[in-house]
């Protein structure tokens, strides 16, 4: 019944309109809406904002970096293969510069044992030209001496000393000779 | 709405159970602190007071220290204020347009969210949003921003596309532009306005006629037959709770939208 009275009290008043606001509706329609305005304008957004850029930037950032690093990989691998064939070729070359090297003391020393032959032939046939010049020497000597004995004792008397006598020796044997060369 | 609510008081016919029918003076209740002065508060007004605290505070402490990976308070955080920016903002807007609206558009969704949720908070059971003032700020800060989204960027093109629309043969501007100019700068505030308050307004009344349809039913009536009347509206009043957290999201979401498609066409070179 309490309810009843109270409802009957309200309704002497002309109802409100719900289309027309109250001051006091206004106000406390207007103070909400400023603050929770401030609040997102300065606040939540920038805060948002802020981390939202920063997660960016570290995945971009990330990205980068991995590039970065893969550009890094690929740059210490092309030193390193072009590192590799500057070595091969060096090899390359220094093996055929000591094949070449090898070759040109080859021959040199092929060229030194001929020399030394040659030289040593050459001496051995001084040496025997010599040797048969001196036999030969000897030999005519030994001949002009032993005809010349003979030939004193043939005659009777000595002739040895006689530079005439040692003189036709000599012819004889030279005409020996040189009819020897001629047969 | 001009019907006596004591008319509709009917008395239970021996337990002494009364009806109570909603009426126009649910969003009228007595004020509580400041009477009499322009900050009356009554218990909608400290409602609404209550609920921008929580929100005040709940978006102070989840951007407070806002980590590159979100935790799960964060994260929920995040997703809100990114069906604001990408959803709305961004995709109607573009990126800057949106973002120099987003403060506007994040304060329009979420004010009117927290403010209609409460209408099926326990406790509070009635919307912030149900008495006209919230709706009424709002529409009147829609409208300015979109008549200055257009006059500060091309005056001109802005008020030929909104009131000369091209492609019409100019004869025809005699009737299409009275209606171009209603329909952009009088109807939109209104219908902004009208279309969340209205929907409020329903749903509170409505969930009051059921809840207090079964207290009355459960006790008021003599007969078993129509105390199990009860159970229906019970279960009606169940259900349209969970239909009006399904309408105080929407209702917010459109009326975010829908600003965001007027600083659109305000914007836009030509439609």
């Amino acid at each position: 019944m309490l309810n009843a009275l109270v409802w009957a009290s309200e309704s002497t008043e002309p109802a409100p309109n719900p289309l027309i606001p109250a001051v006091y509706d206004i106000v406390w329609s207007i103070i909400p809406f400023a603050i929770v305005l401030v609040l997102f304008w300065k606040i939540v957004l920038p805060r948002m904002q802020a981390m939202l850029d920063e997660r960016a930037e570290k995945i971009e950032g990330g990205i980068a970096l991995a590039e970065n690093a893969q550009a890094e990989a690929k740059a210490a691998l092309d030193s390193y293969n072009q590192l590799l064939a500057e070595a091969r070729t060096e090899a390359a070359d220094i093996r055929d510069k000591a094949r070449a090297e090898g070759g040109v003391i080859l021959a040199e020393l092929r060229d030194q044992a001929a020399a030394d032959a040659a030289a040593i032939t050459a001496k051995a046939h001084a040496q025997i030209e010599a040797e048969r010049q001196a036999a030969i020497q000897s030999l005519r000597a030994e001949v002009g001496t032993l005809a010349l004995d003979l030939a004193g004792r043939v005659i009777g008397e000595h002739v040895a000393d006689d530079k005439k006598a040692s003189a036709l020796v000599d012819r004889y044997l030279s005409e020996l000779e040189s009819t020897g060369k001629k047969k | 709405m001009t019907v006596s609510p004591a008319l509709l008081a009917v008395e239970g016919e021996s337990t002494g159970v009364e009806f109570h029918a909603p009426s126009i003076w649910e969003f009228y209740p007595e004020a509580i602190l400041f009477a009499g002065t322009p900050f009356e508060m009554n218990r909608i007004m400290i409602i609404r007071m209550i609920m921008v605290i929580a929100l005040v505070v709940i978006f102070w402490l989840g951007t407070r220290r806002m980590k590159l990976v979100p935790g799960r308070f964060q994260s929920l955080i995040e997703m809100g204020l990114d069906l604001v920016r990408v959803n709305i903002a961004e995709d109607l807007l573009g990126k800057k347009d949106g973002r120099r609206f987003l403060p506007l558009l994040t304060t329009m969704f979420f004010l009117v969210l927290f403010l209609n949720i409460t209408g099926i908070v326990p406790g509070f059971n009635i919307a912030g949003t149900s008495v006209i003032g919230i709706a009424l700020v709002l529409a009147v800060a829609s409208y300015v921003a979109f008549i200055y989204a257009g006059l500060r960027k091309h005056p001109w093109a802005f008020i030929r596309n909104a009131l000369f629309p091209p492609g019409v043969p100019p004869m025809f501007y005699i009737v299409v532009t009275p209606i171009e100019f209603v329909s952009t700068f009088i109807l939109r505030p209104v219908t902004l306005t009208l279309r969340l308050l209205m929907n409020m307004v329903v749903g509170h009344l409505l969930l009051v006629l059921m809840f207090s349809g079964t207290h009355f039913l459960f006790l008021g009536a003599t007969e078993w037959g129509i105390k199990a009347l009860g159970i229906g509206t019970l279960a009606f009043g169940i259900v349209f709770s969970l239909f009006e957290i399904l309408v105080a999201v929407l209702q917010a979401y459109v009326f975010t939208l829908l600003t965001a498609v007027y600083l659109q066409l305000a914007l836009a070179e030509e439609h």
